[in-house]
């Protein structure tokens, strides 16, 4: 289970963006979070990927409190959610080629040597071909650089997966090229998906369920 | 930016003082046999001929050679200082950046610190701990002028540490260091490099400053500092060059080299850079 616990989260301590927000995503389960632009739906996202730490509430991850974000998490915790950003552009350090970003988080944990195996099977699991790969993100669209960062965060095999406004800066086929892929990695390997949005239609299509995000304030300020 | 015409200008006439400056510095000493010391009475202040370009000084020493050796050592103070004082201003910068919290306070609250005294006295102070040389003084530059560094890497930092794909570092379960090395240092490096080379020409002036006041490289030693702080007797009884060339010298390193940063810093404008990279 992945549980958020009236959490209340922003970047101001005095002046959260958010109060006790809760919603859980059962194992295997794929949950679609609806919320018009600034309502803070993005910071509960991170507070469920571990990178941004609440003011209050819990979340709990497969049975264990989280109690420490970012470096401080223990890496095994934090592996467990991969993240997938709306925008590519600012998600993709642009020294690196498709390739070098694609394995950067076996790199980064020690796992080098199998690095290129898993670029080999990513790959064509997310639709870049071999000549994309050797290129640094300014040289390939944003729908090609998405579909890396959508392989990234899939390098680790994480047990839920988190897109936030993944497909909102691209065009039709390559949205449903992408969910494609996310729904056949979760279709090998059972991983929980909340997919935060703000198009009603996709996510009903896309999910088992969605949630409305002021169904999930629960706690009044 | 520039006019495209005036750039390639630019670059290629500071680029050629900088190659004549540093062939001169590199060659002439171990391929010139003469003794750049060497005392000749007889023809002291002789102004400048074929046989002496610079002319001579009051104790008949050639002041072209004495120039080449002095631009030398100002040349190696600029250098290592700048290079010294760059290290330590990244590490600084990038360590308050990239860990924030109390290390970042402490951090800056130290750069503040040092920023608070004139760096001229400051450098004094550390000069006049050791004895005159060479190392006291690219020490006294250095440990004044990383703190300009240490700002300018704070600031780059702290406006990537935030960017989504350090997020993504992270979660792909990336540690501190490897989000340092990996990613926050190659993108600070250019800025940082660029800090290096300004700091050259302004490394050399602290050199000649201290040297001109008597507080620098030992007198006989021959720096653009002393050469200057030597000519001040010959100048009031109406002798320029002894002046004028250690003077020019002093110029002319600092305007190719200020070039060729100009250069390098059109070339990480955000606006040249966002249309190479988007």
């Amino acid at each position: 289970m992945l549980e958020l616990d009236s959490v209340t989260a922003g970047y101001e301590r005095r002046a959260p963006v958010f109060h006790g927000a809760s919603l859980t995503v059962a194992p295997g389960e794929s949950v679609g979070l609806l919320g018009p632009s600034g309502c803070g739906k993005s910071t509960l996202a991170r507070v469920a990927a571990l990178l941004h730490r609440p003011d209050a509430g819990r979340l709990v991850l497969d049975g264990t409190e989280v109690r420490a974000w970012r470096h401080r998490a223990p890496r095994a915790q934090r592996t467990a959610v991969g993240v997938v950003f709306q925008q590519p552009r600012t998600a993709a350090d642009p020294r690196l080629t498709l390739t070098e970003l694609i394995a950067e988080p076996l790199r980064a944990t020690g796992r080098r040597a199998e690095a290129a195996d898993r670029v080999a099977a990513l790959a064509p699991a997310v639709g870049l071909t071999p000549d994309l790969l050797g290129r640094r993100p300014h040289e390939v669209s944003d729908g090609q650089l998405q579909r890396a960062c959508l392989a990234r965060a899939l390098t680790l095999r994480p047990r839920w997966l988190i897109c936030d406004e993944m497909t909102a800066m691209l065009d039709a086929s390559t949205t449903a090229a992408l969910v494609a892929a996310v729904e056949t990695y979760r279709a090998e390997t059972g991983a929980g998906l909340l997919a935060v949005g703000h198009d009603r239609v996709l996510l009903n299509r896309w999910c088992d369920r969605t949630v409305d995000w002021k169904d999930c304030l629960t706690a009044a300020p | 930016m520039a006019d495209p015409r005036t750039h390639r200008l630019r670059l290629w006439s500071s680029g050629l003082t900088v190659g004549v400056i540093l062939l001169a510095v590199l060659l002439v000493p171990p391929l010139v046999q003469l003794d750049e010391q060497a005392v000749d009475l007889s023809r002291k202040l002789l102004p400048p001929s074929w046989e002496h370009p610079f002319g001579t000084d009051d104790l008949g020493r050639d002041l072209l050679l004495r120039c080449v050796y002095g631009l030398r050592i100002s040349l190696l103070v600029g250098l290592v200082a700048a290079l010294v004082a760059t290290v330590v201003g990244t590490a600084v910068g990038a360590a308050a950046g990239a860990l924030g919290g109390w290390t970042d306070r402490t951090l800056m609250r130290l750069v503040d610190a040092f920023s608070s005294v004139p760096h001229l006295l400051l450098g004094i102070f550390v000069v006049a701990l050791f004895r005159p040389g060479v190392w006291p003084v690219i020490a006294s530059v250095a440990v004044t002028h990383w703190l300009s560094t240490a700002r300018i890497v704070r600031s780059e930092v702290l406006s990537l540490r935030t960017r989504p794909f350090i997020d993504a570092a992270v979660s792909g379960g990336a540690g501190r260091w490897r989000v340092a090395v990996r990613h926050l240092l190659p993108a600070v490096l250019p800025q940082a490099g660029l800090a290096a080379v300004l700091m050259v020409p302004h490394a050399m002036w602290h050199e000649s400053a201290l040297s001109f006041l008597g507080l620098g490289l030992p007198s006989h030693q021959a720096s653009l500092g002393n050469l200057v702080q030597n000519a001040r007797s010959s100048l009031l009884a109406g002798d320029w060059w002894p002046t004028l060339f250690p003077g020019l010298l002093l110029i002319l390193p600092t305007l190719a080299i200020a070039g060729l940063a100009g250069v390098w810093r059109d070339r990480l404008n955000p606006r040249r850079r966002s249309e190479l990279m988007l």
